[in-house]
């Protein structure tokens, strides 16, 4: 009796307040009906046997008039998936500002040097700028016009066109078009109806990202490349040069890339990305469809790894090595890790006394405030809360939910493609014999165990926070740090609490990798032990008493 | 003689490749930022809210909420009536705001969302309850550009807040600066309280958008013309209104005022440089009755004294400038009085106004030549300075990029400035801020001259 009480007594405590207190304040603003469906969104964490968590609602329309931090359909297409890829000219059809506002915000980083060609159109931003003739009249003419344009002056080898809201209203047919042209001008061009309404959020955008590049670009070119341990890196976005440290270290055990999805990355290397033995994924959300249809169409098995966190990193690397079970790699591997970890580990030990104890939120993603955690937890930093973005309960629950998530009318409108061995080209990469000999030895294929089981019990998982709930979070609980983007920042900020960019890193990074470790350590360290947030009260505010004795007196 | 200032038919392109302008629901949404309690809906998808907030954020680094009616599929396909009536529900209910202000996206203008009747049954359905004013301005990124959204959202508000009724007469001055900076903002504001003038400034972002840390949390930043003084401004003894462009087409709030209220309008440009500042002190002299503070004079002498001294530096520079046309009208008046050549004016608006704007700020017995391109886009700005070679880039961070490529040194002005600190602060206005643009141009002309000499001045 005295057991159970006090395991309630501990599961009830998020930084001395009961979650379920703070669940209810969170919801006590809005109407019932929206309270009720935000309640499903708002869990408090409870990791049962076999890493049961308590279900969230996700992947769910955002209320209107909830301020939210969710993009779009068009988004998740163009600016996420495509965007970070250096050589295909990217041709958003609509009106000007979805191009303008998507047009090198991500800071993905790329070397065109790696490329004979050295094409880089990631600086340039073409949109066809739609008029109200075009909405009245349609404007398949002048998206033709405009390809025709993009190859005459850059001679690219492949043309891609984004649909915005009002393209699929107008009835324009960029998918005719865009195979017209390519019969006319002999380059690979395809078209993605991503249109902004689609779907829930931008997680719709990755899904029709994902179908087109499979559809239309995966599988063209068989030349069997050069290396060893070929692999392919999939939701890897090049955000401040993660890509480059992972190639780093990749270099350095002896593991060749094939392709990365998408950052530093060649439509070449997409083409060619079928003769690659294994499939990385760093951002399950965003990508796992390709991992998943490479799986039944070339028979490439898939693991979840992640290159977030110096022991995220090593823990990664092994099972790799695992996977090609050669000894070679094996000891290559270890000593690539024996080499990289000491000097990780002098700079957390250096640093931890200043952020140990330290209170953390993450709302961000749909991995990233998973992956994130990793690095706090190095720093000996205390998660309270977390959440997505745009992930689905897979993310945050695990894949073992898949089957029980009910599919929706907003998921149903996204094409989920059939596919099917290739005659030719399906050669499965592990006899099922030795695929049972890794899972054996703990290796999980197609599987990613989520968020929540990774979190402590307690804990509040929030699903697509609003505006409104993270300023009552951080009201109700003064975290020392904050993660989440831009448009959270400066309000975060406001409250005099550093806010942590994870979709651009305040323009910094790479944080991923050893070397990524550090940089990251050494960021939060400056940011929680600022001397700024001293200085926000002025010396008459700090001590009124003083002052009124001067008054008096 | 014939003229040497040259229309460019910009646009040898049908494809659009780096944009010059943004979308209209931006402009607007910074319209609604300024008003005390205010907050902005876009009724349409929420990648718009997201893409905006950020491209405002970015550039004022404060907060920006903007909330939004989050368009799905089928709401797409039955239109978007109860989406925009959940959305007020809620915002009334989580903010208790003054005003809404709502601007339509392109998704719901191409189904043809009735907003104004969804508006209305809004009205009656929350009849008893408290509704703050709605405001709706139609604003399809395909018509215009920002600056179409910003002033029509200006007019609209304008329009259905302003009421009929016996205010008491404080003779007070409607203001509408146009999109300028927070600094310019909070200068006009000391100005105005200067001559002692109680003013309406429409809209009001320079402390929403520029404010200082908090130490009480606020839902909305504080801050803002408020509604009460919106609501009088049929009752001012006068409007103020900037941009010469502005003053040419055929509707405005300055203008809606005085047709329905007869409220006397001052069309003036943007006052950056001594003529179109003078011309503002002089409106503003007549309309207190008093004259120009001793502060100003001051201003406009040190002012006069700089360009007499720095004049060396300047003389004969070759500038090409971009941006929103009443800003390029503004900066190029500037040029003239300083012996800089704006040998490129472009923007991506196209009013069809901005070559006889600049054509009149440089008669043609001038030995000038400049070129004019309107619906230009930094592809056409890029062919340009590669052709004319200026000295100096001024204009937008976006234009960073190609000042990159030649390696031409470049001054930041306007929106968006995304890669510096202090775009909220940069002043452009008045006196006082000519003087600010005139000490970075001339020092970063310098600058350029020193780095690339190869002896190395420490004595320019």
């Amino acid at each position: 009796m005295a057991d159970r009480n006090q395991q309630q007594e501990v599961v009830m405590s998020l930084d001395e307040q009961n979650p379920e207190t703070v669940k209810a304040d969170l919801l006590r603003r809005y109407p019932i009906k929206i309270a009720r469906k935000r309640s499903k969104q708002i869990v408090v964490n409870k990791v049962g046997a076999c890493d049961d968590v308590p279900q969230i609602s996700s992947n769910v329309r955002t209320i209107p008039g909830l301020i939210g931090q969710r993009g779009c359909c068009y988004a998740g297409c163009k600016g996420v998936v495509l965007g970070p890829t250096r050589d295909i000219i990217n041709i958003t059809h609509g009106p000007i500002g979805c191009g303008f506002y998507s047009w090198l915000t991500r800071r993905n980083q790329t070397d065109p040097d790696s490329s004979e060609d050295k094409h880089n159109f990631i600086p340039y931003c073409f949109s066809t700028d739609m008029q109200d003739e075009e909405i009245i009249f349609g404007g398949e003419r002048k998206l033709r016009k405009a390809i025709q344009e993009a190859y005459d002056n850059f001679k690219p080898k492949a043309i891609a066109v984004f649909a915005t809201c009002p393209v699929g209203l107008i009835g324009d047919d960029i998918h005719s078009v865009c195979r017209e042209m390519k019969e006319k001008l002999g380059i690979n061009v395809f078209g993605f109806s991503c249109e902004g309404y689609k779907g829930v959020s931008q997680s719709a955008g990755h899904h029709i990202a994902n179908n087109q590049i499979f559809k239309h670009v995966v599988g063209l070119d068989d030349t069997v490349r050069e290396g060893e341990y070929k692999v392919n890196l999939l939701g890897e976005y090049n955000i401040g040069g993660d890509a480059f440290e992972i190639d780093r270290i990749f270099k350095k055990c002896g593991i060749s890339i094939v392709s990365t999805y998408s950052g530093n990355s060649s439509i070449d290397d997409f083409s060619n990305s079928h003769t690659a033995d294994l499939n990385l994924i760093m951002c399950h959300r965003s990508i796992n469809y390709v991992a998943e249809m490479m799986d039944k169409k070339y028979g490439i098995p898939w693991i979840k790894i992640n290159f977030i966190g110096a022991e995220a990193t090593a823990k990664s690397l092994r099972k790799i090595a695992g996977y090609f079970n050669d000894q070679k790699l094996i000891d290559r591997v270890e000593q690539v890790i024996a080499e990289e970890l000491p000097e990780v580990k002098k700079a957390y030990l250096e640093i931890r006394p200043r952020t140990e104890g330290k209170k953390v939120m993450l709302f961000v993603g749909g991995s990233r405030a998973h992956h994130y955690q990793e690095l706090f937890n190095e720093l000996g930093m205390k998660i309270l809360s977390a959440g997505y973005e745009f992930a689905h309960r897979d993310d945050y629950e695990g894949r073992k939910v898949i089957p029980s998530i009910k599919v929706d009318a907003d998921s149903r409108n996204i094409e989920e493609l059939e596919v099917t061995p290739d005659p030719g080209k399906y050669s499965p990469r592990k006899s099922p014999e030795e695929m049972n000999a890794l899972e054996n030895q703990g290796i999980k294929f197609s599987d990613y165990e989520g968020m929540m089981p990774a979190m402590k019990d307690g804990t509040l998982i929030i699903d697509d926070i609003s505006q409104f709930e993270t300023d009552a979070m951080i009201e109700i609980f003064k975290p020392d740090i904050f993660c989440a983007g831009i448009k959270e920042k400066y309000s975060v900020q406001k409250h005099g609490i550093p806010l942590k960019q994870l979709h651009s890193y305040d323009y910094g990074g790479p944080y991923a990798g050893f070397k990524g470790a550090i940089n990251f350590y050494k960021e939060i360290d400056r940011m929680v032990n600022s001397k700024v947030w001293g200085y926000i009260k002025a010396p008459w505010e700090k001590n009124p008493e003083l002052t009124a004795t001067y008054a008096w007196g | 003689m014939k003229s040497m200032i040259e229309q460019r038919s910009a646009k040898e392109y049908t494809a659009t490749k780096n944009a010059c302008k943004l979308c209209a629901p931006l402009g607007a949404s910074l319209v609604f930022k300024g008003i005390e309690g205010a907050i902005p809906l876009l009724h349409g998808s929420q990648g718009c809210s997201t893409y905006i907030r950020r491209y405002l954020i970015s550039h004022f680094k404060e907060p920006v909420d903007i909330a939004c009616s989050n368009f799905a599929e089928e709401t797409a396909i039955f239109g978007g009536g109860m989406n925009l009536k959940i959305a007020l529900q809620n915002i009334h209910q989580q903010y208790d705001p003054s005003l809404v202000g709502i601007a339509t996206t392109c998704l719901s203008e191409t189904i043809g969302d009735d907003v104004p009747m969804f508006l209305r049954e809004y009205a009656e359905q929350h009849r008893n309850e408290k509704t703050a004013p709605l405001v709706h301005v139609s604003t399809p990124s395909y018509q215009g550009t920002h600056m179409q959204g910003f002033h029509n959202a200006v007019l609209a508000t304008v329009k259905s807040v302003t009421t009929t009724g016996n205010f008491s007469n404080i003779g007070h001055v409607n203001i509408f600066p146009g999109m300028v900076s927070p600094a310019d903002l909070r200068y006009l504001k000391e100005i105005l309280t200067d001559f002692q003038i109680p003013y309406m400034m429409l809209p009001d972002y320079s402390k929403t958008l520029d404010g200082s840390i908090w130490s009480e949390y606020q839902l909305i930043p504080e801050g803002g013309t408020t509604v009460e003084m919106i609501r009088c401004s049929g009752n001012a003894a006068g409007s103020l209104e900037f941009g010469r462009i502005l003053s040419r087409e055929k509707q405005s709030a300055g203008k809606w005022l005085r047709e329905k209220f007869h409220v006397d309008c001052h069309h003036l440009g943007l006052p950056i440089g001594i003529n179109e500042t003078d011309r503002f002190f002089q409106v503003l002299e007549i309309l207190s009755g008093r004259p120009t503070p001793d502060k100003y004079r001051e201003e406009r002498g040190r002012l006069i004294d700089s360009y007499v001294d720095g004049h060396k530096h300047m003389i004969a520079a070759k500038v090409a400038l971009y941006g929103e046309e009443d800003l390029v009208v503004g900066m190029a008046a500037f040029f003239s009085e300083i012996g800089i050549q704006p040998v490129l004016c472009a923007s991506g608006d196209h009013s069809g106004y901005l070559k006889e704007e600049i054509a009149r700020l440089f008669p043609s017995d001038l030995d000038q030549s400049i070129r004019v391109m309107d619906n230009a886009d930094f592809m056409d700005i890029e062919s340009a300075v590669q052709d004319i070679k200026p000295d100096l880039i001024v204009g937008n961070s976006k234009g960073f990029a190609m000042a990159r490529r030649l390696g031409i040194p470049m001054v930041r002005i306007g929106f968006p400035i995304h890669d510096r600190v202090d775009a909220s602060r940069k002043l452009h206005l008045g006196y006082r801020g000519t003087q600010q643009l005139f000490d970075r141009i001339a020092n970063k002309l310098i600058e350029y001259r020193q780095a690339s000499s190869t002896v190395g001045y420490t004595y320019m």
